[in-house]
Parts: C-alpha cells; structure tokens; sequence
C-alpha cells in the first residue's frame, strides 16, 4: 500500500463534489481536480480573477492571455459561463456564494485551522497571500486537499499549526493519500481509509488523536472509494 | 462634445511625477497595460508607490519599474515569482504592504466610492489583522479596513469610445474596474477607439465617467 498519486486525490476529491455545486479550486493540486469531474455532476467552477464556469485548458495555439485561471494559466469558458470584475468575484468568495472550496494547505490543525499561504521564510521569495484567505473565510465549505506528511515525514495534520495561519477553524475536511478526515467539534475522525492501511497507521502519521467515523469507506488505489461514505 | 482620446505615450502620462501613488490594473498578464508601464519606465520616476496585485513577472512588465528602482512601496496582494520585485525586496530597497487580495481590491472600491473604509473579517485571527482595529458585529469580529486612491490609474481596457466608455476582454477586467473609480487621472490603454454610439450600451463595463484619458498602443 503506498499513498495515493496525485491524479487518484483528485479523482478522488472530484467524486465527492456535490452535484451543481458552485465551488472554487485552489491554486496547484487542487486545479488538477478539474479534469477529474464528471460533466453529469454539473460543477460550475469560479476562479476569484473574474470567470464562473470555467472550462478546461484551451487545445494548443488557442491560448487567450486574457483568459486565465487563478494559477495564471490559459483556461476556457464553459457554456453559460460568465465574466466579471474582482470586487464581485470576491464578492462571490467572502460572501458565502461559493458551495465548496478545495484548497491546499501546509498545515490543518484538529480545530480546522488552516496555514496554507507562503510566508517566504524557506524559499528566498517575497511572501504572497492572493485571494486563499478570502476562500477560507468566506466559502461555505472548506475542504483541504494535501500530502498527510510533510516531506520530511513530520505531520501536517495537526494539535496546532506551527505555521501562520490562513483563517482559524474553517476547514471540515481533508483529503490526504492515506485517508479523509473529518474535522469534528469531537476531535478528528477517519471517514475512509486507503485500501490497507490502518487506523494506527493514519494516527501514527497524524499529529492529533483521530478515531474512526461510524463508517468507513475504503480509498482504492484509482481515487474510488468502495463502502459507504 | 468630450474627446479623451490622447495620441501619444507622453500625454497620456502628463503630469504623473516622482512620488506619485499609482494603480496599476491586471492579474498576472491579463488586464495589464504593457504600453503605458513600458512608457513609464522610460519616464525614469522615484518613489513611486504601486497598488498592483502583482508585482510582475521578468518581462516587459512591471518588472521594469523594479529593474530601475522606481518603487518605493508596493501595496499587493501576491508579489511571488516576481524576479526583479523580488531582487529590490531581499535588499531592503522596497517596501512591501501585504493585503489580502479581496481586501485591496474592496480597499480600492471603498476609495473610489467615497466610503471611508469597510469591516472584513477576512484577517482575523492571523497576522493580517496587526494593526488593525477589531470591532464586532452580531457576535462576530471584523477588521477595521481602510480606503486606498491614487494619483495616477492605468488599466488595459478592449475597445473605447472618444467619450471614455470601455469594454474589456474576457477576464481582463479583474481589478481594472475598481482601479478607475480611484484615482485623480485614469488612463485606459486600448486595442481600439470608436466613436461614440459604435459601443453598445449593454456592453460598456466602465462608464466614461470614470476615465480621463485613452491610449490606444497600436492605433486602428
């Protein structure tokens, strides 16, 4: 059992999006989510620089520089797709609009704290906020996607963020390669689980108490899941 | 009957002088005015301060405005993978304001609205709110925020009219909307300008109100 690549959280973030949703992906892993959601469940995806329904990349040589999403890279419009200026667009963001946000993160702490915004402090770079923050406040849901480990094994899941913050208990879920857990008033709770691993596994690579939801799926290796959730 | 059209680079910029405040339109590459930042730059300006959302890529961008050390303070929401910003940043010889990109856009719509500023609650708990005052409303905190204007306003706009009306390109209107609204001068630099009446009325996205100059970079 190894934890999932990359396209399988996608795939497997995109199978949990409610139908007709109205929902925002973060800039780097969850942008991949996109070319994982199926047309039948109607997702219109909104990018906080002015687009709602945006498509897919455009084929080569039919890039529109002025048509980008938030990660600045050439996009499409859908059909019915809209623009707009950036005080509506985060109009959209702040004011409670957006169904469900997808966002990265460094850290989640146990009360769903989030620090996912680059400060600058290991890469030499200036730091760089953007528009995450007015996700994690104002979308009605907040879910991260990440690696469950840093890459030096450390927890990124954890009692409290080392890392300055992005908001304070907003996120309700995160969907690592090992598992997906719940942010709970009770505390962290597993709701799936990747085929063979177990609970003592997810909790030792995990900085706070988990425990089991009353159910748990199985997360199979393509991103589906198998039993309940 | 009102003709803002201006037909040159340099009377576009009349007026606009060493510490200016200036507003600078566009998220990455889309909304931004090449012609007008280029023709800055070869105005060799100091202690300029740039409201922008970025700060550049390594371009004929606002990159070049770094490269000559002609800003003294930027207020941006994300001002990463911005090589020259970034070279003025690591030596100290800039000054960086760090906002929370719907907080400067909503700063900026507060300016040019006559509004003295607006609670977000967009900050709170984290070190975005140093410094600023907290108030609570119905059992929730916000953050007291403050309005930004500008001298000088530069946007990248479709097509004008001679009155100023203008339209945009998909999703190049981002933060040039708001930017026209605040500031003392407003330059829109265009692919084209008609004449008055060519626009449809339903397509203006920034009324001529708000714009006091049109430069069009390659003239039609």
């Amino acid at each position: 059992m190894s934890p999932l690549d990359r396209d399988a959280l996608a795939r497997l973030v995109a199978s949990q999006l409610p139908h007709n949703a109205f929902v925002n992906l973060g800039i780097g892993a969850p942008t991949r989510i996109a070319n994982f959601v199926p047309n039948e469940a109607g997702v219109i995806l909104h990018s906080e620089n002015g687009i709602l329904n945006m498509g897919p990349a455009p084929a080569p040589g039919q890039e529109d520089w002025d048509l980008i999403n938030a990660g600045k890279s050439p996009v499409t419009v859908a059909a019915g797709g809209a623009f707009f200026d950036s005080s509506l667009a985060f109009a959209m963001m702040r004011g409670g609009h957006i169904d469900v946000a997808v966002l990265g993160a460094f850290q989640v702490s146990s009360g769903g704290d989030i620090a996912n915004w680059s400060t600058g402090r290991n890469d030499g770079e200036p730091p760089g906020i953007g528009g995450a923050i007015d996700l994690a406040v104002g979308a009605k849901t907040i879910w991260v996607m990440m690696d469950h480990v840093a890459r030096d094994g450390s927890p990124r899941i954890v009692a409290e963020c080392t890392l300055p913050l992005t908001a304070a208990g907003v996120v309700s879920r995160v969907f690592t390669g090992l598992a997906i857990i719940e942010v709970t008033p009770q505390g962290l709770e597993a709701s799936a689980l990747r085929d063979g691993a177990s609970l003592e596994a997810v909790q030792a690579a995990t900085g706070a108490p988990v425990r089991l939801a009353g159910q748990v799926a199985t997360i199979m290796a393509d991103g589906t899941l198998t039993g309940a959730h | 009957m009102r003709n803002v059209v201006v037909e040159s680079a340099a009377a576009a910029l009349a007026g606009l002088r060493d510490g200016h405040t200036v507003m600078v339109g566009g998220f990455g590459g889309a909304g931004m005015p090449r012609g007008i930042i280029t023709a800055v730059a070869e105005l060799g300006l100091r202690d300029l301060t740039l409201i922008s959302n970025n700060a550049g890529a390594s371009g004929d961008d606002l990159s070049l405005w770094f490269r000559q050390g002609m800003v003294r303070r930027i207020i941006c929401s994300y001002p990463r993978s911005a090589k020259d910003f970034g070279a003025q940043y690591r030596a100290g010889t800039v000054e960086l304001e760090l906002v929370p990109q719907g907080t400067l856009v909503e700063r900026i719509r507060a300016g040019g609205a006559g509004l003295g500023g607006f609670l977000s609650p967009v900050g709170v708990g984290t070190v975005f709110e140093q410094g600023k005052q907290k108030i609570a409303i119905g059992g929730r905190d916000y953050l007291l925020e403050l309005p930004l204007r500008a001298d000088f306003t530069f946007v990248k706009g479709k097509v004008a009219d001679t009155l100023g009306n203008l339209t945009f390109n998909k999703a190049a209107r981002n933060h040039c909307i708001v930017m026209t609204t605040a500031a003392d001068t407003v330059v829109a630099e265009v692919d084209r300008i008609v004449e008055p009446g060519e626009l449809d009325p339903e397509s203006i996205v920034t009324p001529c109100i708000f714009v006091d100059r049109v430069f069009a970079r390659s003239p039609a």
